[in-house]
């Protein structure tokens, strides 16, 4: 018996298949990656908690958002969204009296600081509080907009201080940590300049 | 002239398909509000490890007024809020419970006592990560 040719599968339109398949799956594809503002909410308090301490008035800057989404600085100047950092970064940076003791030394004045060392303003940038007020009937564009511009006024200076320090940018050293996790140095760097600009923002419940 | 060959385009076309089907995630939350329009800003962080973001939507339901909360599928309450960070805890083992982050998805015309509702009850049950969804952008686009 002549032995017979096992006639081979067209693969031909394999391709066509696959492809087929490929834009289906290239079509819903959702490659979002979620990206936002991170928070740390403050823990709730006991009732019976103390009372917290008096703040000295001027370690505190206050931002207010009412509900027609007018930005009131300091109670007293209206502002539009883009001054805010500015005003922010004066602020935190000005360095004028001695701060809270870091590590357990003496409490010092703020050396990396460039500010005007005004005595009006705030101490030292550990202790410089921002307080963001707002109203219930702010809009949430207005509200991110605002603790955009007050993270960015933190960012900008742990920037400068990590370029005069190390020479490149906070941002930069960030994403090095967190590309090479064994590195204790940079993880160390990371800290100092953080323990030296540290983020202290407050949101204030809403007024009524 | 010979004409080049093809046989190997399935093999290639295969192995996209395959990082494709490995990367999809189809969408497992419908939405019942208008799709939120998320505000823009600058200084943004990546929400790493997706698995452990609950999300929180917030935004307008046609013909309906006032923001309105979407936990999972459905429109919700705000005092559904901590049911659902309670159950979202439940599929989580005990030493991952601190990391678990709430994703606030909101609109930008909404308004921020709907907002601080959320972190209030939020605070009560001590779910203290949140992260604002923001799209990076020009945040001048966020006040018209």
């Amino acid at each position: 018996m002549a032995k017979r040719d096992v006639p081979e599968i067209n693969a031909g339109s394999m391709a066509d298949i696959a492809f087929l398949l490929l834009i289906f799956f290239l079509v819903t594809t959702t490659m979002d990656v979620d990206t936002g503002i991170s928070r740390k909410l403050p823990e709730k308090q006991p009732e019976d908690a103390p009372e917290p301490p008096k703040l000295k008035e001027k370690n505190v800057f206050i931002v207010t958002v009412n509900r027609n989404n007018d930005i009131l600085v300091e109670g007293e100047t209206f502002m539009t969204v883009d001054k805010i950092r500015e005003e922010a970064i004066k602020f935190i940076d000005n360095g004028g009296g001695l701060g809270n003791p870091i590590n357990g030394a003496e409490p010092a004045e703020c050396d990396w600081c460039e500010g005007a060392k005004d005595p009006a303003s705030s101490d030292h940038p550990n202790k410089a509080i921002i307080s963001l007020e707002s109203d219930r009937g702010t809009s949430y564009g207005t509200y991110i907009s605002v603790q955009n511009e007050l993270v960015g006024a933190y960012t900008d200076l742990r920037n400068r201080l990590s370029k005069k320090m190390y020479g490149i940018s906070y941002e930069q050293l960030l994403k090095d940590s967190n590309n090479n996790p064994s590195n204790e140095t940079l993880k160390e760097q990371v800290n100092l300049i953080k323990e030296k600009y540290p983020q202290i923002i407050s949101e204030a419940e809403p007024t009524k | 002239m010979p004409g080049i060959s093809t046989a190997s385009l399935p093999d290639i076309v295969f192995m996209l398909l395959f990082f494709f089907m490995v990367t999809t995630v189809m969408r497992e939350t419908e939405l019942k509000i208008k799709k939120p329009q998320l505000p823009k800003a600058t200084e943004i962080k990546k929400l790493e490890r997706k698995s452990l973001v609950s999300y929180i939507y917030v935004g307008k339901v046609e013909g309906q007024n006032g923001d309105k909360i979407q936990l999972n599928d459905r429109l919700a309450d705000i005092k559904d809020v901590k049911y659902f960070i309670f159950a979202e805890r439940e599929t989580h083992s005990e030493d991952e419970i601190p990391l678990l982050t709430t994703s606030i998805k909101a609109d930008i015309k909404s308004n921020v006592g709907t907002i601080t509702d959320i972190k209030e009850e939020l605070r009560n049950i001590n779910a203290l990560k949140i992260n604002y969804s923001t799209l990076k952008g020009d945040i001048a686009d966020n006040i018209k």
